[in-house]
């Protein structure tokens, strides 16, 4: 529930407290957002009292008599240079000619009154200048916490970027002055610890690049029938290599091929996401389980490690840009802090999401529910 | 220089950072333990005691560099130590300029921004442990 402040202009003392009155014990109730307002109303009855209550009060909506005995409401319209995003101005009169109307609206009045009128009247002008007032405050409320959020990945992303520079550049120093002497041999764990460090930004790069291609609608999204089974067997492909050296078995369940309608690109971001993650955080001799799964409703992606797992607390974070669960167990494992997060967008993209259900040193499961029909084409 | 090695507990998120400063520091005649993060640090002030502790600002949490600080200082009060941080650079904030106050506010006895070099972190820490 929010308040309202309106400040009453109008010499007539029973005007004044006729509209306060009208306005005192009205609730009106704004739909589209659920939100429930009330007014409280302040006073001038001449246009000295009227600018100096103005820049005290601060009033959302200010209801100013055309005619006063010192100025017209004109006049202080002029005066005030009324900002539309914080006070919206109705105009109240009595020689309801079409020439003041206009010359109101021109003066920066959002709106227009004709005495004599009813209560009713009166809330319904006051409603209509309120919801506008509140609607716009919303919109830039929520613009201002779009930008405040880019802000803040900017400045995240300029952190994850450079860190690997000054750790490389630090390495780098060491050598220019030969800190462990001439032989090259004694830099062997400096120059692996500095292509750890290349390596973790080109995958930063990689996925950042994968992340606003999604983000920005800008890609060209060919949806066409995709067999999810031969995504994931290409996943799996891709890290045979690491789970082989570490003896980490993966395997693919599904019934039949499971066929969907996607992007492909998008198909494969998601399961290669998924697959390197659970071979990347599980642990030796350990298991990845691919489970495919489709009926009427849903396609389900599942996948699942006997890994390090996380804390609940961990996974509450885990799907926001650059979070990546830092610990001892964690700390020589490549990550962007970007995959997840692109995940759950492309889910979202088929009306779906991702969750995951998580033990320390246990593991974690993954399921990322896509819809099978009504899929989303338009972004 | 003493006789005795001076003990130096250096606490950092980034274990690049680490490495490359234990190096320096080792070279410079230091001993050097260090900790990945808060938690660890704190596990080993019971049973090492340091001479000097050199510590990031964020780590696991935004603020674990001033709560190491502080559990420090109640162990040992003397132990000096240097809080280094990239929020001056990051954010453009600023809220040390090394009062006594602010000096017992955050329990650091220096607080250094990044990027820092090492020559510079080697000048404080003699400082604080007055060696020429």
């Amino acid at each position: 529930m929010s308040t309202l402040k309106v400040l009453i202009v109008d010499d007539e003392k029973g005007m004044r407290e006729g509209m306060s009155r009208a306005l005192q014990n009205y609730t009106m109730k704004l739909q589209d957002i659920d939100e429930e307002i009330t007014f409280r109303t302040e006073f001038a009855e001449n246009g000295d009292e009227a600018i100096i209550k103005y820049r005290a009060y601060n009033p959302d909506i200010l209801l100013l008599d055309y005619k006063l005995p010192d100025i017209t409401g004109l006049e202080i319209l002029e005066k005030l240079e009324t900002n539309e995003e914080t006070t919206l101005t109705i105009m109240v009169t009595a020689y309801a000619s079409l020439e003041t109307a206009v010359s109101a609206i021109r003066a920066g009045a959002f709106d227009f009154l004709a005495k004599p009128f009813t209560p009713q009247e009166l809330r319904n002008t006051v409603s209509k200048a309120a919801q506008s007032l509140i609607l716009a405050r919303q919109v830039k409320k929520l613009s201002e916490e779009r930008k405040q959020v880019r802000f803040q990945f900017i400045s995240v992303l300029g952190h994850e970027l450079k860190s690997p520079l000054s750790a490389i550049d630090g390495y780098l120093n060491m050598m220019k002055e030969s800190i462990l002497g001439s032989n090259l041999e004694s830099y062997k764990d400096i120059i692996a610890r500095c292509l750890v460090r290349t390596d973790q930004m080109k995958k930063l790069i990689v996925d950042l690049l994968e992340m606003t291609k999604i983000e920005s609608g800008n890609r060209d999204r060919e949806i066409i029938s995709v067999n999810l089974t031969e995504i994931a067997n290409m996943s799996v492909e891709n890290v045979l290599p690491d789970a082989t050296k570490r003896n980490i078995n993966i395997q693919i369940h599904t019934k039949e091929p499971v066929i969907i309608l996607a992007d492909p690109i998008e198909m494969e971001i998601i399961l290669n996401n998924l697959v390197s993650n659970a071979v990347k955080y599980n642990r030796e001799n350990g298991k990845v389980d691919i489970i495919l799964d489709k009926d009427q409703q849903y396609i389900r992606i599942i996948v699942k490690d006997t890994g390090i797992g996380m804390t609940e607390e961990e996974t509450k974070k885990l799907f926001k840009e650059f979070v990546r669960i830092k610990n001892s167990k964690t700390k020589d494992i490549l990550g962007s802090g970007l995959g997840l997060s692109t995940i759950k967008k492309i889910a979202q993209l088929y009306n779906g999401d991702v969750n995951v259900v998580s033990e320390p040193d246990v593991g974690s499961t993954f399921t990322v529910l896509l819809k099978s029909e009504n899929i989303n084409t338009s972004n | 220089m003493q006789d005795s090695k001076k003990k130096v507990l250096l606490v950092d998120d980034d274990i690049d950072l680490l490495y490359q400063n234990s190096i320096l520091l080792k070279q410079n005649g230091f001993e050097v333990i260090t900790a990945e993060n808060q938690k660890q640090a704190e596990e080993l002030i019971k049973s090492i005691k340091p001479d000097i502790v050199v510590t990031d600002l964020m780590m696991e949490e935004l603020d674990a560099g001033f709560t190491l600080a502080h559990h420090i200082k109640q162990v040992d009060d003397n132990i000096p130590i240097i809080i280094v941080t990239g929020v001056a650079q990051e954010t453009g904030m600023r809220f040390f300029s090394g009062t006594e106050e602010e000096k017992g506010w955050t329990k650091a006895d220096t607080i250094l921004s990044k990027p820092i070099r090492f020559e510079q972190l080697l000048q404080e820490i003699k400082k604080l442990l007055a060696i020429d």
